[in-house]
């Protein structure tokens, strides 16, 4: 395996290390496209001239082909055809602990699993899932940031990640519904909608549960929260915990089904709409019994429908596509559709929908610590991108990346102005519709 | 029998059925590992997701064309003098009749020879350039990329020196050459030239099957 330029990650602390489990999990993991994408990958390494991680640091180790080295060692010794031979040879060593400690930060910090390398690999890679699976791997093993796994931990425990217990879920409802006098409602019997939300909103970014509700009751949505799945989030699945992602996907199927929801929409969230939309299905084993949509899908339906309209707001706007809800999510044009409603002076960035560049939180970064710096950094290419449109108000429709932009902003000292869409569209909500959902 | 004889004849054969064989064991052996069902609810088809990756990947997209000039060019460069060399080249098209009973095809006209064979060599060297002298590429490379580029260099440079087929020799040579690279094919990275389909279509069928291929 070719070695790191530099050195090993942060935890000093001696920590238990099952490399056995790695490797029967990289095994059990490793299907017929993840083989293909290992064979295929021939070392170019064109993929850093993609990652926002490369493109900030200049680190020859943070490339994304490096992080399939793991994965490939573990495939050629033990699944790959010939793998008998390579080992009668001698040619085919097995994964060893220092090489797990080695790409800890490459597998975990280093990657937001955006997909954006997958667009430039002449292979096609998609090294973002090969990433996501490796961390299953490297969790079995023991090893990954303290903080990402206390998220997870959180959220099976207490039923979210930032703590947000049935009860606090209750406390912050009835806070936001009196204080911004919106029906939110709480455990309705029956309704055909369920909405999730995320626990970085209701701590952090409360107004934006208020304006999912206010737009959902303008349009007339017969719609709910339930108590017994309302987080959106998916710590488990960023920490490569599979357990604790069945678990939290458990609690909204069985939430959808208890209420007899047809439609479960998730908020801004992009990570949130990707495992569940995409993975939820899969790691549940069996069909989604409800479809599942995001916030600005949802919203545009409306739009589209005559449901919802809005005043026009003239302060010119950029867009930034969190991508999961874009590039890997399929969802690119619900933003485009409500900002054609709302904003009068709408710009693109330059890449922009499926191509553009990530926050640098997302993949659970966020919740890394030991993250921030480079975070900080990465978000420099947003501020240039920023400044090209020549706005200074950048909406976008993820939570994660709100924060994660939001963090960045304070840390550089960014002047521009960073927006949630649902927000933006609450305060602009015109109508009123009398049908029901 | 002579050392030529060898090589021209049961070397031949033998490093053809290594070839043939590794590849489809290589190929079937990974299908075999098949992969899960995906049973979310598709909003576009997979197929033509995967059909759409396979020709998009051929270009660097979405705006990455200008950070990736070098190994687009050097790429192409490279790989279409290589395919019109052992395609094209006539020494090669009499070879293939003789051997595999197919019919001829017209050859290229020996200005074109030159022109695909200089292409084929500046290619090569300039991706190998890049891999011992770009950091990034540096960290990735293995031995397995430098055996590739070696024999491939060295089965384009003793075809060249048999052009003439002046000499049984040299002939040889370039045969050996080109064996040696057969045999070592189907346990290499070299596979890239079957698997790329394949990564390039399951990319394709994952997220086409979402609305966007990327």
């Amino acid at each position: 395996m070719t070695q790191p330029s530099s050195g090993t990650p942060t935890n000093a602390a001696p920590r238990a290390v099952d490399v056995d489990a790695a490797v029967a999990k990289f095994n059990a993991l490793t299907g017929a496209h993840i083989a293909a994408y290992l064979d295929a990958c021939v070392h170019c390494g064109q993929c850093a001239q993609a990652c926002h991680f490369h493109e900030v640091t200049r680190d020859p180790r943070r490339v994304p082909a490096m992080k399939l080295a793991p994965i490939t060692k573990v495939y050629r010794r033990h699944k790959a055809p010939f793998a008998g031979l390579r080992r009668a040879l001698g040619l085919a060593p097995e994964l060893t602990r220092r090489d797990l400690e080695e790409w800890e930060e490459l597998i975990f910090d280093s990657c937001t699993m955006c997909g954006r390398c997958t667009v430039v690999c002449p292979m096609g890679i998609d090294i973002a899932s090969i990433v996501a699976l490796s961390r299953q791997a490297f969790a079995a093993a023991g090893l990954g940031p303290a903080d990402l796994f206390q998220a997870a931990d959180n959220a099976r425990d207490k039923g979210s990640p930032l703590g947000v217990t049935k009860a606090v879920l209750a406390d912050r409802v009835e806070w936001l519904s009196d204080e911004h006098e919106t029906d939110i409602p709480l455990d309705k019997d029956t309704a055909s909608h369920l909405l999730l939300v995320s626990s970085i909103e209701l701590m952090k970014y409360p107004l934006s549960v208020v304006a999912m509700a206010k737009l959902l009751n303008a349009a007339g949505v017969d719609w709910t929260l339930s108590s017994e799945g309302y987080e959106s989030t998916n710590f488990g699945f960023l920490s490569g915990k599979p357990d604790i992602a069945k678990i939290m996907l458990t609690r909204i199927a069985t939430a959808a089904e208890k209420v007899g929801a047809k439609t479960v929409i998730v908020p801004e969230c992009g990570h949130a709409f990707g495992v569940l939309r995409w993975s939820g299905a899969n790691i549940l084993g069996r069909p989604l019994p409800f479809t599942v949509t995001h916030i600005t899908e949802f919203l545009a339906g409306l739009v589209q429908g005559g449901r919802l309209s809005f005043k026009r707001v003239d302060t010119p706007m950029t867009y930034h596509d969190p991508c999961q809800i874009s590039r890997r999510g399929g969802a690119t044009d619900a933003a485009r559709v409500l900002l054609a409603a709302v904003a009068s002076d709408f710009r693109e960035m330059r890449p922009t929908g499926n191509y553009n560049w990530c926050c640098g939180g997302g993949g659970g970064v966020q919740a890394m610590s030991r993250a921030a710096d480079v975070r900080h950094e990465v978000f420099r290419i947003k501020i240039d991108q920023v400044a090209e449109t020549g706005v200074d108000t950048m909406v976008s429709a993820c939570s994660n990346c709100r924060l994660t932009m939001d963090e960045s902003k304070t840390a550089l000292q960014w002047a521009g102005t960073l927006e949630s869409l649902v927000e933006l569209l609450a305060e602009n909500v015109e109508t009123k519709a009398s049908a029901h959902a | 029998m002579t050392i030529v004889g060898f090589i021209e004849g049961p070397l031949w054969y033998f490093s053809l059925a290594v070839f043939v064989l590794g590849v489809v064991w290589r190929l079937v052996g990974m299908l075999a590992i098949g992969r899960p069902k995906d049973l979310s609810v598709p909003t576009a088809s997979s197929a033509a997701g995967a059909a759409k990756a396979v020709v998009l990947h051929s270009v660097p997209h979405g705006g990455n064309l200008g950070r990736t000039l070098y190994h687009f060019f050097a790429g192409y460069l490279f790989h279409i003098g290589l395919f019109a060399l052992v395609l094209f080249a006539a020494p090669h098209i009499a070879f293939f009749n003789k051997m595999f009973f197919t019919l001829p095809w017209p050859a290229m006209p020996r200005w074109a020879f030159i022109i695909a064979a200089e292409a084929a060599f500046a290619g090569l060297i300039l991706l190998y350039v890049r891999r011992l002298t770009d950091p990034v590429s540096r960290g990735l490379t293995d031995i397995d990329d430098h055996m590739g580029v070696w024999l491939t260099f060295l089965a384009m440079l003793t075809g060249c020196l048999a052009l003439q087929e002046a000499h049984a020799g040299l002939r040889a040579l370039h045969m050996l050459s080109v064996e040696l690279l057969m045999i070592y094919f189907p346990f290499s990275r070299l596979m890239h030239a079957f698997t790329f389909l394949f990564a390039r279509g399951y990319t394709g069928a994952t997220y086409g099957r979402r609305g966007f291929t990327p």
